[in-house]
């Protein structure tokens, strides 16, 4: 099937940007009605496509478009040519619909910025390079989607550069994800070495033929790229600074979507991945340390935007361990994808909102008692707090509990491990974002008397209010009947034989539940029964410490990486000079030095010079008579 | 117009326009500038006027001319081109225009008058073309070293700092260089006499027999000449210096075209004149590519001055041209000509701003600006857009150049094209720490008053960006110019396209 | 007569002129040396044109004495000058192309 609407899902939030690009201050008036005008029009149409998707039976559901020829020399054919699938209009429907609803929420949370013309302009180019991302129909096209949601998101975290920090965190977010990059082009070039094509068709199709090595470096080097994208271990240091862009985009491409990414790719390239399972374990156990690497960094922080990015980064973590746990997982991973878009988003607007209220003060220990004041907004981020910790019925507990089951009933002592991370995973999830909720709504208040909370006004609350239903009901809706897996069934091919459980699902919703109430009790003790002090104490383990310091990350890239690094960089400046300019150089003083050595036999005596022509003369002469005798 | 004279005339207008501009009255430095403008806009128009009579398939020289020059010696004035070269002369002849716009008033305070800039500029354009266009090896060669002569006045009469140390170190860098290729051509010449003829051709050259280690000598003889010209590790230096020294647009004519002339003669006489020696040398020329790509990021990672740290990205781009030339497929080697169009315009669109930069703050060093993006909100997006080019995102022209090589590469040479993608990462050092340096952070002393582009830099600019990014979404039009080509000097070095992994198991 | 005696008597008194030029610092002797050297020449070409029997030897040494001439002209005026500017007339002392 072929349709020639999907060029319009991305050319109008593209348009937009433009717009307002070119028309600089000209449309500071009306900009922002205008992206949010054309956000909202694109998920018009996405609506309108998964409308006829509907319509259609699963087999012949993925519509194509195929634009033009872009790059084609010898065997090397990419189309500029976008594929909307089962997989990629979950997407489509999630990219533009929060994507909407958050350029809703700005327009108020960003209306005091001389800048917000320029700040919509970013969020409409963002969602237009996100949708090509998960649009495109080869690696390649994915590739320009790729990059380009990693500028947008340096754009938009560097979008208060005039303070030096802010500038560095886009920086290291940009450095970082070019390193996943480097990542996915690699893939491709091996995919292209190894199959002759780069488009998903085309390799799906040829898999089969190719050696596992090859499969396996691919979905090494794919991983690479989603570890970068959605700040897994290792490349994971960029996500909390990356909490310097403003609330919005922090819940919009710092929650919700773009770290997502990384998820996309591996679900997209299932083939890969099936066929080599050396890689798919890496997938799974890089999921399993990220889940706990960001639940501990959570526990710790007090900053409540880099708690939640935390907490993103865990539940990325929860995702990426589903999609490496093969085709049963495959599906939850996107469920818990989708879920987490709605009650992460939620919360971060949420969060934006306290802000709002708080003169834009991002520690908790500054918070408390807030929930009088703020009653929506205590509400919403209450439905997404219930969802992410995975209380039923609330979203995450559908979505979450599915992951923690496929991993254990992997079985053997893969599936303990897994399953075991995961499950402990919930419990600190539930510990620290029970820790967020008390240290911000409940409790004394704590913050100073200059600060006047207050609830921020209707076009914040009301997206927020719309994730919160998201964050109560998607579970659900997706879990019905299968829903979800079966819609998703024709892309990633479920296993049919999958049967062996080790555990029944009931036990391990009863077990997840008794670790998600160890984890909330604890954080009552801790958080509740005690009062928070306003300065984060100092007498404390130097695992909290460690904690704090985001488990040294920072210090492992810059001691290993950074410096390093720059002590190259100076040493090969100096050498460059000094070596391989003073080889050059040296050539030129040699000259030199011989020309004016040469100089001191002109001494301006007309009697040396008639000398030298008298021995000269002797000396040709004798040389004649010696060769002519 | 006779089809036949199409190069002729390309190669004469910037020469009329010279005459014409040096019996101008010296005082009018305004109509000079406007007939300068004129010329070379002329010249563009007449160039793509030509493109479009281009047969894309026909893989031999088309426009071709032929007059007999020196009868003795068996030179002839010979000129033509194939889909390469063509590709090249569009792009001197359309910076050519830019940059006289661009840098409109940089010809004031230099040594000589405004007239004389234009006077040689337009000289230069001349030479630019016709290196492009000769066929025979010998006014190859003419051009090679006469071109040297306008760039020498224009960097050491019209630059600042140690302009004329700068000079000289160029011409003596690249004289070096020409003398080993002029010996070279010597002994094709003598060879030739021997087989059958006297000749400079470049077409009977080919056919010529030689020992394996003739071919080896005569191919270092060409090689190090264009090395130096490109310039590839380790005979750069000249690069950031002569790029320091000269004006802006001398930078980007310096850089964007002549530089080019390195690449496009590694093609065009290493890999037709000795294919053999060609496959000799591969593997150590791959890795003085990839030593350049790695080595040159580094260096401008490490650069205080803007205009060295363009200098020096140039070097690590290089070395992605030459990496693709030498992988021998044709996606190397189409990627690697479309890399040199894109990379003349894209470190024309750097160049041209970090000089409009420079000569409104008096200095180039980064430390000395900060917080641009608030004082001069669209010089600092065009220089980010210039930046985000040169880093080779996704969308933007040298992305698609730079991916084919390194695709280009890695289906022959994996190791090659692995170590090479690491210069990806390294761009994006070497691009956003000048942005974070110069356009973010809080407006820093000195800078507080610095005036936006003008109507006419945003017109010189306006164009680059356009070709930059329709290029990017759409490099057909090129690559189906380049392809042909291509293939054809891949098959004539005799290599082939390896075959993906799978099929070669089948077989 | 031996016309070979001729040519030892040429020679020597070309040695004692390249000598003289050597050796000695006033301008003038080491001129007056110079003119020695020539006639020298000049004896050699005339005892050669005995020898061969030919007249080419004697036409050489008119040309030699035009030269001479000339010469003479030219030297002179630059000794004269330089003696007028420097007060001596010691070829040493002008030793102004060393810079």
């Amino acid at each position: 099937m072929t349709s020639n609407l999907l060029v319009y899902l991305i050319a109008l939030p593209l348009f937009g940007s433009a717009i307002l690009m070119l028309a600089g201050r000209r449309s500071d008036k009306w900009g922002h009605l205008f992206a949010t005008a054309l956000s909202a029009s694109s998920f018009g149409v996405g609506l309108y496509l998964f409308s006829q998707m509907l319509s259609r039976s699963g087999g012949n559901r993925a519509v194509t478009q195929n634009l033009f020829s872009w790059i084609s020399v010898g065997t090397f054919q990419v189309n500029a040519g976008l594929m909307l699938d089962q997989l990629s209009i979950c997407f489509v429907l999630l990219i533009t619909g929060v994507g909407t609803l958050i350029h809703i929420y700005s327009i108020a949370y960003m209306s005091h910025d001389l800048d917000r013309r320029r700040f919509f302009s970013y969020l409409n180019f963002f969602i237009a390079a996100m949708l090509l991302l998960v649009l495109g129909d080869s690696y390649l096209n994915l590739y320009v989607g790729w990059e380009g949601v990693g500028l947008a998101s340096y754009l938009l975290i560097g979008f208060w550069n005039q303070k030096p920090t802010y500038a560095t965190a886009a920086k290291k977010a940009f450095v970082a994800n070019r390193v996943g990059d480097l990542g996915l082009s690699l893939a491709i070039m091996i995919s292209f070495a190894t199959l002759g094509t780069v488009s998903f068709a085309g390799v799906k199709a040829h898999a089969g033929q190719a050696s596992t090595a090859s499969l396996t470096a691919i979905g090494i080097m794919l991983l690479v790229a989603a570890t970068g994208k959605s700040a897994q271990f290792p490349l994971q240091a960029w996500l909390g600074d990356a909490m310097a862009g403003p609330t919005p985009v922090s819940a919009l491409i710092h929650a919700a979507t773009m770290v997502t990414a990384g998820v996309y790719l591996i679900v997209r390239s299932n083939f890969i991945f099936d066929a080599a399972p050396t890689a798919q374990l890496l997938v799974a156990i890089i999921g399993a340390i990220t889940l706990l690497f960001g639940a501990v960094i959570g526990m710790a922080k007090d900053d409540i935007k880099k708690a939640l990015a935390a907490s993103t980064m865990s539940q990325i973590g929860y995702m990426i361990l589903g999609a490496g746990l093969g085709p049963v997982g495959y599906a939850f991973a996107i469920m818990h994808l989708l879920t987490h878009g709605f009650f992460k988003a939620g919360m971060f607007l949420g969060a934006g909102s306290v802000m709002h209220g708080m003169d834009d003060e991002v520690n908790m220990r500054r918070y408390g008692g807030l929930r009088k004041f703020m009653p929506i907004t205590f509400a919403t981020f209450g439905l997404g707090y219930l969802a992410i910790i995975g209380v039923p019925p609330f979203a995450g507990f559908y979505s979450k509990d599915k992951i923690i089951e496929v991993a254990f009933n992997m079985g053997g002592i893969k599936g303990v491990t897994l399953g075991g991370a995961a499950m402990l995973g919930a419990a600190i999830t539930a510990f620290y974002m029970t820790r967020v909720v008390v240290m911000t709504f409940a409790g004394n208040k704590r913050w100073d008397e200059k600060a006047h909370p207050h609830e921020s006004p209707a076009m914040m609350w009301i997206p927020m209010v719309l994730l919160a239903v998201g964050s109560v009901a998607s579970g659900f809706i997706f879990t019905h009947g299968n829903s979800l897996v079966n819609w998703l069934a024709p892309v990633v091919a479920p296993n049919p034989e999958h049967h062996s459980e080790m555990l029944k699902p009931a036990v391990v919703s009863i077990m997840a539940l008794v670790a998600v109430l160890i984890g909330i009790g604890i954080a009552i003790m801790k958080y509740l029964r005690k009062d928070v002090p306003v300065v984060a104490p100092e007498n404390v383990s130097i695992f909290t410490k460690i904690a704090r310091r985001d488990l040294l990350q920072d210090d492992f890239n810059e001691a290993v990486f950074m410096r390093p690094g720059q002590k190259l960089t100076q040493g090969l400046v100096v050498a460059d000079k000094a070596l391989i300019d003073g080889a050059v150089r040296g050539v030129a003083r040699m000259t030199v030095g011989t020309g004016s050595t040469l100089r001191n036999t002109q001494t301006g005596f007309v009697r040396s010079y008639a000398m030298w022509i008298l021995l000269g003369a002797i000396g040709l002469i004798a040389a004649i008579w010696v060769v002519t005798l | 117009m006779n089809s036949a004279n199409w190069l002729t005339s390309l190669g004469v207008l910037p020469l009329l326009g010279a005459v014409l501009i040096s019996v101008l009255p010296k005082a009018n430095d305004l109509l000079v500038k406007r007939v300068a403008l004129a010329t070379t806009l002329v010249v563009a128009g007449t160039a793509i006027a030509m493109a479009t009579q281009f047969q894309r398939d026909n893989v031999n020289f088309q426009f071709v001319e032929t007059h007999s020059w020196i009868p003795s010696l068996g030179i002839n004035y010979a000129v033509g081109v194939d889909g390469i070269a063509l590709v090249l002369i569009l792009l001197s002849v359309l910076l050519a225009p830019i940059v006289v716009l661009a840098g409109w008033n940089e010809a004031v305070g230099g040594r000589w008058s405004v007239k004389t800039f234009y006077v040689l500029m337009l000289v230069l354009e001349t030479m630019m073309i016709g290196v492009f266009a000769s066929t025979d090896v010998f006014l190859f060669y003419v051009f090679f070293e006469a071109m040297l002569v306008p760039v020498y006045f224009l960097i050491g009469g019209y630059g600042t700092g140690a302009r004329s140390a700068a000079a000289v170190k160029f011409l003596i860098y690249s004289l070096f260089g020409g003398l080993l290729m002029l010996a070279s051509i010597i002994a094709l010449y003598v060879l030739s006499g021997e087989q059958g003829g006297h000749t400079f051709d470049i077409n009977a050259l080919a056919h010529l027999h030689m020992s394996s280690m003739t071919q080896n000598v005569l191919f270092i003889g060409f090689f190090i000449a264009f090395a130096i010209k490109a310039p590839v590790w380790p005979f750069h230096t000249w690069l950031p210096d002569a790029a320091e020294a000269a004006t802006p647009g001398t930078s980007v004519l310096l850089l964007g075209v002549l530089d080019k002339v390195g690449t496009f003669g590694m093609i065009r006489y290493c890999l037709t004149l000795f294919p053999h020696a060609t496959k000799t040398f591969t593997p150590v020329i791959l890795v003085l590519a990839v030593i350049s790509i790695i080595y040159g990021a580094f260096l401008a990672i490490g650069q205080t001055d803007f205009k060295r740290l363009i200098a020096f990205t140039s070097i690590s781009h290089f070395g992605f041209i030459m990496m693709g030339i030498f992988a021998m497929t044709s996606q190397g080697h189409s990627g690697a000509t479309l890399y040199m169009f894109n990379h003349g315009f894209s470190t024309a669109a750097l160049f041209l701003v970090a000089g409009w930069m420079s000569s409104r703050r008096g200095s180039s060093r980064i430390a000395d600006f900060g917080g641009l993006q608030r004082v001069t909100p669209v010089m600092a997006w065009v220089f980010f857009f210039a930046g985000m080019s040169s880093l080779a995102l996704p969308g933007l022209s040298s992305f698609v150049s730079e991916f084919l090589v390194l695709v280009g590469t890695y289906t022959r040479y994996p190791v090659a094209a692995v170590i090479g993608a690491f210069g990806i990462v390294l761009a994006a050092l070497y691009i956003l720490i000048p942005v974070q340096r110069a356009l973010h952070g809080p407006v820093t002393e000195g800078n507080e008053h610095l005036l936006d582009l003008n109507l006419r830099e945003k017109v010189a600019i306006a164009p680059v960006i356009a070709v930059i990014l329709f290029l990017g979404f759409y490099p057909s039009p090129l690559l189906r110019v380049i392809n042909p080509a291509a293939a054809h000097s891949i098959a004539q070095a005799g290599y082939s396209d390896p075959l993906p992994s799978i099929d070669k198991a089948g077989k | 007569m031996n016309p070979a005696n001729y040519l030892y008597v040429a020679a020597l008194l070309f040695t004692i002129g390249a000598i003289g030029v050597v050796v000695r610092r006033n301008a003038i002797v080491v001129f007056m040396c110079i003119e020695l050297m020539l006639n020298a020449a000049n004896l050699a070409f005339v005892t050669f044109a005995r020898i061969n029997g030919n007249l080419d030897g004697q036409v050489m040494a008119f040309f030699t004495m035009v030269v001479a001439a000339c010469e003479v002209v030219v030297g002179l005026a630059i000794i004269v000058t330089i003696y007028r500017s420097r007060r001596s007339a010691s070829v040493d002392d002008a030793s102004l192309l060393k810079r």
